[in-house]
């Protein structure tokens, strides 16, 4: 099969996936006669966020890398409003916070585009992680000055440089898998993600024991196995879209999943810390930006190094 | 033609830089003149407000602002009048050559609502609000019927401080309240505590202040 007859085919695949789901979630709606449900309703309205996401990642898609790129630089500009948003930031954090959006997002993303390995793996981690304490610094306000430049530095390393690493997916060269970047970052997003769908799933059907009860009610060991056993499985059932071999794309899947899972965790902890239960509400039934990307953010630039390790020349 | 392109625009850019979400509570828009009364804390609050509003409330919603600051050059003077359609007024009562408040009523009678920010001037405190100028209650006193709305701004005074040219990307609010009206023979401070009681109990308890 051509890439691109690999690509149609795959979206028919989701699409027949988001039919049968959205025919339960009616069924479901149906079933409950007049009686409010809040779980159906959010289930409901998650379904129909779906639907949004997908044509979303399609609309990319048929750019091609451009798309994806674009859509992704637009994915870390909402999450990092969402992180800043619920940080303490000062005045003094004007200028800084100003760079970090408007300066350092998309120069990444432009070198990601001209595909210049070397700078955009140290960019954030080296050049923004030390050129914007000196901007915070310059404007002479010291109150809570470690915590505030920790945060910022985070924000950016959290929401542009592990975002950035699902497109850079696209400039990976690997033999006999050229011009098949799409299929990569399309295997990635629909493992980690149908690990996240599953997880709930389980969690819903045979959820018990709570893995951390302090972070997270709807995290438990059922879940998290059942969750992240069957998205690797279906990382497997994906090995014709990859450049892996069956048992390595099991291993990929398994890897990305559990990346995803503990990145869960992270900003679970983050959300309790603030005190809000969602980062936002952009995403209707889902919360806010971050709270859909959270297990890619972890996920995708282990994912990416795992692959540049094994597979690329 | 073009002031109503450029107000779109405003507000496009508005919604990019804060996606805005506004929180109606029980209070829903409709096309009667009314008050809004909001906290004041950034250049940006009156847009933030107008963004919100439904098409039609926002084509006859005028926000109240100083003439001093928006008559200043040419530049503000199209802005203020011909995009915002400001009703001016003039801070300095000793300059002063119409009522400020008879100006704001002659608004509402020709079926414009208000955008007011009763504190007067932009909070730079820490407090969350100052106390209000009487305005609001004279205002009251001229047009006892008038609904007057309070709105809470959360968060654009840290999008957009005092003096700062570009905006940093910050999610904003604005969260309407339950009209407050003037009851018969109510004082002065007992109104405007109760109006500014009315606009406190709206701060969201995240967000603003993690």
């Amino acid at each position: 099969m051509t890439p691109e007859r690999q690509t149609i085919f795959l979206f028919l695949a989701i699409g027949c996936v988001l039919v049968a789901a959205t025919a339960v979630g009616m069924v479901l709606a149906q079933r409950r006669a007049g009686a409010p449900d809040p779980m159906v309703d959010n289930l409901n309205q998650r379904i129909k966020a779906w639907w949004v996401m997908v044509a979303l990642i399609g609309l990319a898609f048929l750019f091609g890398p451009t798309g994806v790129i674009v859509l992704f630089a637009i994915a870390s500009f909402t999450a990092l409003r969402e992180f800043i948003t619920l940080t303490e930031t000062r005045r003094g954090d004007h200028y800084a916070l100003v760079a970090a959006f408007f300066v350092v997002l998309p120069v990444q993303y432009i070198l990601i585009a001209i595909d210049w390995y070397g700078f955009y793996s140290i960019f954030i981690p080296v050049y923004a992680f030390l050129f914007m304490p000196i901007i915070a610094a310059i404007r002479a306000d010291t109150t809570k000055f470690m915590e505030r430049v920790a945060v910022t530095q985070w924000a950016l390393m959290l929401a542009v440089f592990c975002v950035s690493h699902v497109p850079a997916l696209l400039m990976l060269p690997i033999p006999d898998y050229e011009g098949r970047g799409l299929l990569l970052i399309a295997f990635l997003i629909l493992v980690v993600q149908s690990s996240d769908v599953l997880q709930y799933v389980w969690g819903k059907l045979y959820g018990r024991t709570r893995i951390a009860p302090t972070l997270s009610s709807s995290k438990t060991w059922e879940g998290f196995l059942g969750g992240i056993g069957s998205a690797s499985l279906i990382g497997l059932a994906l090995y014709w879209i990859t450049p892996f071999s069956p048992p390595a794309a099991l291993l990929m899947a398994f890897a990305a999943t559990l990346m995803g899972f503990l990145g869960g965790l992270v900003m679970s902890a983050i959300k309790r810390d603030r005190g809000v239960k969602d980062w936002g509400s952009m995403i209707e039934g889902h919360g806010g930006v971050l709270d859909r990307l959270d297990s890619v953010i972890f996920a995708a630039p282990i994912f990416f190094h795992l692959t540049r390790y094994f597979w690329s020349v | 033609m073009i002031a109503r392109f450029l107000a779109g625009l405003i507000t496009l850019f508005a919604r990019a830089v804060t996606a805005v979400r506004a929180e109606w509570g029980a209070h829903l828009p409709d096309l009667r003149p009314r008050v809004y009364f909001a906290n004041h804390a950034s250049n940006g609050d009156f847009v933030l407000v107008w963004t919100v509003l439904p098409k039609p409330v926002r084509a006859r919603t005028r926000p109240v602002a100083a003439s001093d600051y928006w008559l200043k050059d040419a530049v503000r003077t199209y802005i203020g009048r011909k995009i915002f359609n400001a009703v001016l007024i003039e801070r300095d009562a000793e300059k002063r050559t119409e009522d400020p408040i008879q100006q704001m009523a002659a608004a509402l009678d020709q079926g414009s609502s208000l955008i007011l920010f009763p504190e007067g001037t932009r909070n730079l405190s820490e407090v969350p609000l100052l106390p209000f100028k009487s305005g609001l209650y004279r205002l009251a006193l001229a047009r006892p019927g008038v609904e007057m709305v309070p709105v809470w701004i959360a968060n654009l005074n840290r999008a957009m401080p005092k003096g700062e040219l570009i905006p940093v990307p910050m999610l904003c609010t604005v969260s309407f309240g339950m009209p407050v009206r003037l009851r018969e023979g109510e004082e002065k401070t007992a109104f405007l505590e109760r109006a500014r009681a009315a606009l406190l109990s709206l701060r969201p308890r995240e967000h603003s202040r993690p």
